[in-house]
């Protein structure tokens, strides 16, 4: 009946290579336009900005304050969970994925106090990320200064 | 045309970093801290070679909105400082220029923290 039967274990094989495929281009087109559609987003936000005519100081942190208000109140309200599970990297990449991780560990250690819990769960992964990412760009700044004058 | 265009590359170069995240979740294991980090000590790095300012005048916020976009203001800070202060900018500049979204997310974070109840995880 069957022209070229197929072993268990060789069938097997090629399930393993082939399953985790479909499911990465999946995750990685859910990542892409929710990704893009948060970025469009912000260049929406960039605009208006521009068309508030907001002073050179403060223009360029609209845009992030928004997103990351946005971020935290919909973490809140309990979506933005809805959306990560969905959209994986897609909603922890953006600016509001931060606001996310800011948010999420505050609100779950709340029992815990409002100093202990919610003041030092703030910084759960926010820290970190201030850190890491602070030291680095000091060290940009300080490499930048030494050959400062060999650039120009 | 013109006015269009950069909202279609917003979304496909924001689009494809956050891919770029994707790839690394479903390969390697790191959790979202680790992507968050990664992330935002690459913006600064790119920044400091200066790979990533070009990206940012192509691609507005679809450079800007994702965390590499975040190294990329504290870089951008750093340097600028550097020219203004010397090398004591190096220290204030980068924190200075991301000031604005690190205090919006400790307020409206610790805001909605008290506000809300935690919800069950989906």
């Amino acid at each position: 009946m069957n022209q070229n039967p197929i072993k268990p274990d060789e069938y097997r094989r090629l399930v393993a290579r082939m399953t985790p495929h479909s499911r990465h281009l999946r995750g990685c087109f859910r990542a892409f336009w929710v990704g893009g559609l948060i970025c469009t987003f912000g260049q929406v936000l960039n605009a208006l900005a521009e068309c508030l005519q907001l002073p050179e100081a403060t223009a360029p942190m609209f845009t992030s304050v928004v997103l990351v208000f946005l971020g935290t109140t919909l973490t809140g309200l309990g979506v933005y969970d809805r959306i990560g599970k969905y959209a994986g990297a897609g909603s922890i990449v953006p600016i509001t994925g931060f606001a996310n991780s800011v948010c999420a560990p505050a609100m779950e250690f709340r029992r815990e106090g409002i100093v202990l819990g919610t003041g030092a769960k703030l910084f759960t992964i926010a820290g970190p990320v201030l850190v890491y990412g602070i030291t680095a760009s000091i060290a940009v700044g300080v490499v930048y200064w030494a050959i400062r004058g060999w650039l120009m | 045309m013109s006015e269009l265009l950069i909202y279609v590359k917003a979304f496909v170069v924001g689009g494809l970093i956050c891919v770029v995240g994707q790839i690394l979740m479903q390969t390697t294991k790191l959790t979202s801290a680790r992507i968050l980090v990664l992330f935002v000590v690459a913006g600064v790095i790119l920044t400091g070679i200066g790979v990533y300012k070009p990206l940012v005048d192509f691609a507005g916020a679809g450079a800007t909105v994702p965390l590499t976009g975040f190294g990329y203001t504290l870089a951008m800070g750093a340097i600028n400082g550097v020219n203004q202060y010397g090398l004591l900018g190096a220290l204030s500049g980068g924190v200075t220029n991301a000031a604005g979204g690190i205090a919006a997310a400790i307020l409206f974070g610790l805001l909605n923290a008290l506000i809300f109840k935690p919800h069950a995880k989906p």
